[in-house]
């Protein structure tokens, strides 16, 4: 796509601003505030919709990072041989390349792991459970296949648990949730686009009469372009701003319950993040200056 | 001024002029008349660029139209002054804006201006009615509103359709004078109009040619007028 060349003489001149261009396009009531209502709309939805994007941006990360990074090895081995087998297997691991570090859990750990379930007063060292190992990756990871064929071969009651059973679907989840996000700000920005452009091309053809006697008493294009690009730019960028503001404290109210890690609760800005909203107004107001010319230019091409 | 060279236009259908070489020369008064729907507002039109010419060249200011681009026919049109008989005006704006509007769209210092647009607007009499809308004025007020519009940027030329069109006899006599008026500054003058008496009337007031569009093509008007 061909970029419109943004002529600055044009963007200095919207924003220095000119009382007297402005007066030659007429007051329009209540249809201004249509385009603001709609403009600030939009920009509320956009809100949500960077929100939405940059969380499970967060969480596929997380996820992707977290559980790609580590891995567990379950022993399950019979009273006598459990530590000769764990011995054997932290062996293994530590010769294994794409492996930082591999570590025996030890009983408290283990017993943090099932207090959830069991509760605090697990005898845990009368049960048969299994030994964990927390294994680390380093660099591009190891080869599970290969290491799953010589812990069969050393370790007979091992399982390797890489997780990417739980991790896949979970990343690919999160990565679908960002993808309609990012479709849904881009469908947002079309739709301020179309609007401006229905709002601009209404006003234009109201004030056809208007241009016609500007271009008689000799205003050049860009003048005239400028009235009204001037007029739906601003409207647009201060209608944005208010619904840009109104679903920022949205988001900042939406209850924190960030312990579990839940998703929805997830849902805001974090850190830096909270500069990207505030191009929305930006946008929105760049969005209506590129619809407004292009309208106001077409319908100059004919006027004589 | 304004040259024609052997200048044609049609419409969609049928040419509706053809072969018309003309020189508007800094000074000169032209009558342009003719009956109505012989091409009198589509050759004012073609003066000022509004229509380009099918065949031949139209020169405004020694500058070929074809070649000119959208704001070089602008600037062409601030040395221009157009009266139209259905005058338009930005109705949201003062008598006193309007007249001021061609100030206001080439960026010219709306203050220095002042003493030149109140003198204006008093010499076509619209002192009393300078903070009217345009809607509220009569047929009359209206045409010199825009004489005055069109004289403000001080034009070389000055391109007037009907202007008595919808006036009486006395308003249609008072708007002449102030046209002769003009035309003794200097400046150059054409009206269309089929209103053979105003000619008359003014032809003892001006040395004016009198131009007719028959059969499509120009004729020098005789003595019969």
């Amino acid at each position: 796509m061909k970029l419109p060349k943004l002529d600055m003489e044009q963007v200095r001149g919207l924003l220095s601003g000119d009382a007297g261009a402005d007066r030659v396009v007429p007051p329009t009531g209540y249809t201004a505030w249509l385009t603001l209502f709609a403009a600030g709309a939009m920009a509320f939805l956009a809100v949500f919709a960077l929100a939405l994007s940059l969380a499970t941006a967060r969480l596929a990360d997380r996820w992707g990072d977290a559980l790609a990074r580590s891995s567990t090895l379950r022993i399950s081995a019979p009273e006598g041989q459990m530590i000769a087998q764990t011995d054997a297997a932290l062996n293994v691991l530590q010769t294994t390349p794409g492996i930082a570090t591999a570590r025996a859990l030890d009983a408290g750990e283990q017993r943090a792991l099932l207090e959830p379930w069991f509760g605090p007063d697990l005898p845990i060292e009368s049960l048969p459970i299994p030994q964990l190992i927390e294994i680390i990756e380093e660099g591009a990871g190891y080869d599970a296949a290969g290491l799953r064929l010589r812990l069969a071969a050393e370790v007979p009651g091992a399982v390797l648990d890489d997780h990417t059973r739980w991790r896949e679907p979970l990343v690919r989840a999160a990565s679908r949730l960002r993808l309609l996000g990012w479709l849904s700000l881009v469908l947002i920005a079309g739709t301020v686009a179309a609007m401006i452009t229905l709002a601009a091309n209404a006003a234009l053809s109201a004030n056809a009469q208007v241009i016609g006697v500007l271009r008689l008493v000799g205003a050049r294009d860009r003048y005239i372009v400028l009235a009204f690009v001037r007029r739906f730019t601003l409207r647009s960028l201060s209608g944005a701003a208010v619904g840009t503001v109104l679903g920022c404290l949205a988001v900042m109210l939406l209850p924190r319950a960030e312990i579990g890690g839940g998703f929805l609760t997830g849902l805001g800005f974090q850190g830096w993040h909270w500069i990207w909203p505030l191009t929305i107004p930006l946008l929105s107001g760049g969005v209506a200056y590129l619809a407004t010319r292009a309208a106001a230019q077409r319908t100059l091409k004919d006027m004589p | 001024m304004i040259d024609l060279e052997n200048v044609a236009y049609s419409y969609g259908g049928g040419e509706l002029l053809s072969d018309i070489t003309l020189r508007l020369s800094p000074g000169s008064f032209h009558f342009l008349t003719g009956p109505s729907g012989a091409g009198k507002t589509t050759l004012l039109k073609l003066f000022y660029g509004a229509l380009m010419p099918t065949a031949g060249h139209v020169r405004l200011f020694d500058a070929d139209v074809r070649e000119l681009t959208r704001d070089d026919i602008a600037m062409a049109r601030r040395r221009i002054g157009v009266v139209h008989q259905d005058c338009q005006f930005l109705n949201h704006l003062t008598v006193t804006e309007n007249i001021a509007l061609p100030l206001l769209v080439s960026d010219r210092d709306m203050l220095a201006e002042d003493a030149n647009l109140r003198e204006l607007i008093n010499w076509v009499g619209l002192t009393q009615r300078a903070n009217a809308l345009p809607p509220e004025l009569s047929g009359g007020e209206r045409q010199r509103a825009a004489l005055a519009r069109a004289l403000i940027m001080s034009p070389d030329v000055i391109l007037a359709d009907e202007p008595t069109g919808n006036v009486d006899w006395e308003m249609s006599q008072r708007l002449m004078r102030l046209l002769v008026e003009l035309n003794r500054m200097g400046k150059t003058i054409m009206i269309a109009t089929h209103d053979l008496a105003l000619i008359r009337a003014a032809k003892s007031q001006v040395q004016a040619r009198v131009l007719r569009i028959s059969n499509r093509s120009l004729q020098l008007a005789g003595a019969d007028l």
